[in-house]
């Protein structure tokens, strides 16, 4: 099947599938009688290992070395003949460089896993996927499009069910949650919507494709990427949890259903990220430059505000939500280096913290449904109540404060190595950064994992085999990625030399 | 004269309405002598109007006119399947309300059809004292069927409300076309623009009252601010159909005469009216959307969300290009399917429980999923949601404006845009996220005329959310008749 060609024209179909399998779930779904769990979990099984199946297909298909960045696309006319959209209208126009080929596999791998452990969910379990695979469906869209206008819309409609899966399913504060959310969310739209059209105006091309856009952006005269580049990155950072841009992300994630919170900070915090690569730096290299000081200045300040309101969080899933905004800073570090290996690092560190924080909330919430309760100080001696749970729990924290051997270590790395070239001062403190997640995560351990058992959890049992199963699939990326990291940083490395203008090496 | 068009065929669509609209009143008044059933009115209406609807497409791509008075052109061709379309799905989707709760059956059904060849005529008029005569048509029309509710003295105080205040409107721009007769010398729109054309230096201050006097009084009709403190009165106590229809064609048909005088006869003139109306743009996006956060009915809150959509078609006015004339039609017609698939879900929820305050659709996800999605599909589409109308629409009027160098009127209306997506979420959270009352979680299902009206109308909406080529399509000629740049 493997062929050594890269991912061809034909291979766009692929890329199309990975969008249209969770729509066209979500739809059968919609005529599937509520009471037939049955056939629920059987779609939802096939659609989401087809995806998965599919998104290795495109991760391992992806040919670095042919020189070509933008594989397997391919373009389908949507709405055309209008006179005021010029000559190409909108397209479906899908196709992967290795950035997006990384994070199309991350998607496949969070769906799959965030899938196997929603089938216990009681209330609605219908609803619940045919919004859950709208989100899926918006996170593939937007790591393959390459029409800006189908781009936005799929951005879009990633966040749109966000609401109802929190209001609905999720815990804690879930209306505040849900509410602040989504308000924060879309407020940060409104920046990039306003930043599109001064794109496409200030080009002056009648089109939304994405490459020719990043032929031509890079040219817009200096005033206006300076202009335009902040507003790329609070409006996609926004979802990105960019500090200060974050505040929706603890609460939210704190009050989301598992599978959701897995989706959420797995993938969707990615979407910002990537969006921050696709319009910022790959099509304003100039305010790139001028504004990386500062988007560094950001990102380390989060990575440290972060570990520093994690240390002080007695909920796992608000610790583990702060966590996520302490990670993302380093992804913000990277980014700014301007460096190719600070910037292969931050991509690393999106795919590399998918995985593990994805491992995180699945644990969190497979404990959680059981006790009702996540404070660290009710607990006690978890280690010997649910064995598996707390291998796979130390797993997720050994990757996360960045042991070598896991995936957090490559990524880290390669960060630290960027930002020491760049700003000596940033990596000193990035370093520092990962000594406090060390801590904050010990501190947990040493509360809650060791020691004697409380009596009244006595009686738990050990995670579901759904839950292991997909735990397994989480922590075998994590060590895969830890022992063979060459399969992401070629991939990485390769497109980001050639296709961001004005990095160094 | 001579030379005049005088082709009465030109105008078959609107002889059916007109005579349908007879039959109508004429089935009533002997409907105890031939044992005239209950659905007979409604079904004489509908086919009239699909009738009329049909028979309008024999003009598509011709272009021809009436005595110089009304231009049959696919501008006109758009607006007389819009229109119609509307009619029907407001007769349809209400039939059951409009059976129990109004006086007078079949004076309202033809007071529909006669306000529907009013409103057509507004998108064809193509000289002045024809266009006021259709709006007044319109009005008129819609004077009445306001306080045509049973039992409802909310009714007959918004109907004495909006016929004082419309008063004052049409007295307004009938002083301001008369303003624009003086200076041009001739109420036919293609003399005055030849007029403006050649320079009207000398009148530019009666000019601008003559526009500012224009613009408040269409503005009036579009309920845009500040002149629409009618609305939520108006919306509030008009039956339950009257309001979805005032929200429909009142508005559209409104924009459609706009779009012809505006961006025909006015245009060699835009710099003396592009500020009032930009003004006026921002002043309605804001206002509407910004009151609306407080309102805790859904007639009101309905009210208010409208006024907020006027400020971004308005918006599309100011920045008057051959583009934002084609995005303003497809946000129109989106904007439509957007509506009456509200309004005929608020409608089957009303004849249900006889209820319309925000906190009485808690649960209705439970009680009837089916309803609870057909509305949070509205609403997510009149916020400007993917999958549905409102993303596709908004995005092409907004980038519309923004490549014609009004990227900060753009901004605000993306702002204004994002306050209201928390009202429309207000009403999603009572749905989905609060308990439905104590006694009223059963399940309950629509009538089969409510299903029709609002299947349809969602599946319009995700039609144009997903695949909205065939729109654009039909919009762009619809638009190429004005001839803009």
């Amino acid at each position: 099947m493997l062929s050594d060609s890269g991912l061809t024209a034909d291979d766009g179909y692929v890329l199309l599938t990975l969008f249209l399998l969770p729509m066209a779930t979500s739809v059968l779904l919609m005529f599937t009688p509520s009471r037939e769990r049955g056939v629920i979990v059987g779609m939802t099984a096939v659609s989401s290992l087809l995806m998965f199946v599919l998104s290795v297909y495109v991760f391992a298909q992806y040919d670095y070395q042919s020189g070509a960045q933008f594989q397997g696309v391919r373009a389908w006319d949507w709405i055309t003949n209008a006179g005021m959209l010029g000559d190409d209208g909108i397209q479906l126009k899908v196709g992967v460089d290795g950035i997006g080929a990384a994070m199309v596999l991350l998607t496949g791998i969070i769906t799959m896993a965030g899938t196997w452990v929603s089938w216990k969910i009681q209330h609605r379990i219908k609803d619940f996927f045919i919004l859950l695979y709208l989100v899926a469906a918006g996170v593939f869209g937007t790591f393959v499009l390459l029409d800006l206008f189908i781009w936005f819309f799929f951005y879009e409609l990633a966040v749109l069910p966000m609401y109802l899966l929190i209001g609905v399913w999720g815990s804690t504060r879930k209306e505040y949650g849900a509410m602040k959310l989504m308000m924060m969310l879309v407020a940060g739209s409104i920046l990039i919507f306003t930043a599109i059209f001064g794109i496409i105006s200030a080009t002056g091309v009648d089109s939304f494709d994405m490459v020719r856009l990043f032929e031509l952006a890079p040219d817009m005269d200096r005033k206006t990427q300076l202009l335009l580049f902040p507003m790329v990155v609070i409006g996609c950072g926004t979802l990105a949890g960019l500090f200060p841009f974050h505040p929706w992300s603890p609460d939210g994630h704190a009050a989301a259903p598992t599978a959701v919170s897995m989706l959420h900070a797995g993938v969707l915090m990615k979407v910002g990220a990537f969006g921050v690569i696709r319009l910022g730096f790959q099509m304003m290299p100039e305010g790139a430059e001028y504004w990386a000081p500062g988007l560094i200045v950001l990102g380390i300040s989060g990575a440290l505000y972060g570990a520093i309101s994690a240390l002080r969080q007695d909920d796992l899933k608000l610790m583990t939500g702060f966590s996520s905004v302490s990670h993302m800073g380093y992804v913000f570090v990277g980014l700014g280096t301007m460096n190719a290996i600070g910037m292969t690092g931050a991509v690393l560190q999106m795919f590399a913290h998918g995985v593990m924080t994805a491992l995180f909330f699945l644990l969190i919430g497979g404990m959680y449904d059981q006790t009702h309760n996540r404070d660290i100080s009710n607990f006690s001696g978890m280690a010997r109540v649910m064995p598996v749970w707390a291998a796979f729990f130390v797993i997720a924290a050994l990757a996360s404060f960045g042991l070598p051997g896991l995936s957090g270590f490559i990524a880290e790395v390669h960060i630290f190595i960027g930002a020491f070239r760049a700003y000596p001062v940033v990596g000193g403190l990035a370093v520092f950064t990962a000594a406090l997640t060390a801590t904050y995560l010990l501190r947990m351990f040493a509360s809650a994992f060791f020691g004697d058992p409380v009596e009244r959890w006595r009686g738990l049992s050990d995670i579901t085999r759904a839950e292991k199963a997909a735990a397994t699939v989480l922590a075998s990326s994590i060590i895969l990625l830890g022992v063979w990291p060459s399969w992401w940083v070629d991939r990485i490395s390769t497109t980001i030399a050639a296709t961001i203008p004005g990095v160094t090496l | 004269m001579t030379g005049l068009n005088f082709d009465y065929l030109l105008l078959t669509p609107e002889f059916i309405l007109a005579g349908t609209a007879m039959l109508v009143i004429l089935a009533d008044l002997f409907r105890k002598e031939l044992h005239i059933g209950r659905t007979v009115l409604p079904a004489i209406a509908s086919l009239g109007l699909i009738a009329a609807g049909a028979v309008s497409l024999l003009w598509v791509d011709e272009s021809d006119d009436f005595a110089n008075l009304i231009s049959i052109d696919n501008f006109t061709t758009f607006f007389r399947v819009l229109f119609t379309g509307v009619a029907l799905i407001v007769i349809v989707g209400g039939y059951e309300y409009i059976e129990k709760h109004i006086r007078h059956r079949g004076e309202f059904y033809a007071l529909l059809l006669l306000s529907t060849i009013g409103a057509i005529y507004m998108a064809a008029a193509r000289e002045l004292l024809t266009a006021y005569i259709s709006i007044e048509l319109l009005s008129f029309s819609l004077y009445v069927a306001v306080s045509l509710a049973k039992d409802d003295s909310r009714s007959s105080e918004a109907g004495l409300k909006y016929v004082l205040l419309g008063g004052v409107a049409s007295a307004m721009l009938l002083y301001g076309l008369s303003l624009i007769y003086g200076i041009a010398g001739s109420t036919s729109y293609a003399e005055i623009g030849a007029a403006f054309s050649e320079g009207t230096a000398d009148f530019s201050l009666s000019l601008v009252l003559a526009l500012t006097l224009i613009i408040g009084g269409l503005g009036f009709k579009a309920s845009a601010v500040p002149f629409h403190m009618w609305t939520p009165d108006a919306y509030e106590g008009a039956p339950l159909p009257v309001t979805a229809y005032l929200s429909a064609t009142s508005k559209a048909a409104t924009f459609a005469l706009l779009l012809r005088f505006f961006a025909g006869p006015l245009l060699p003139v835009i710099d003396d009216w592009q500020w009032i109306m930009a003004s006026v743009a921002v002043l309605t996006m804001v206002f509407g959307n910004l009151i609306a956060l407080q309102q805790t009915n859904i007639k009101r809150l309905l009210a208010y969300s409208s006024i907020g959509q006027v400020g971004y078609m308005l918006m599309a006015l100011t920045t008057i290009s051959d583009a934002s004339a084609s995005a303003l039609l497809v946000h129109m017609a989106g904007y439509l399917f957007t509506n009456l698939a509200v309004f005929s879900a608020v409608i089957a929820f009303h004849n249900r429980t006889g209820k319309e305050e925000l906190d009485d659709f808690a649960g209705l996800a439970e009680t009837n999923p089916y309803l609870a999605v057909v509305l949070t599909g509205g609403m997510f589409s009149l916020a400007g949601m993917p999958l549905l109308a409102g993303f596709v629409t908004k995005f092409i009027l907004f980038q519309a404006a923004a490549s014609e160098g009004f990227l900060w009127l753009a901004t605000v209306a993306v702002i204004a845009s994002t306050i209201s997506l928390y009202y429309y979420l207000q009403v999603i959270r009572r749905m989905y996220l609060v308990e439905p009352a104590r006694g009223q979680a059963e399940r309950w299902r629509l009538s089969p005329a409510g299903y029709a009206a609002t299947a349809s109308m969602f599946a319009g909406m995700l039609f144009v959310g997903i695949y909205a080529g065939p729109l654009f399509t039909v919009a762009d000629r619809a638009a190429r008749v004005l001839a803009l740049n």
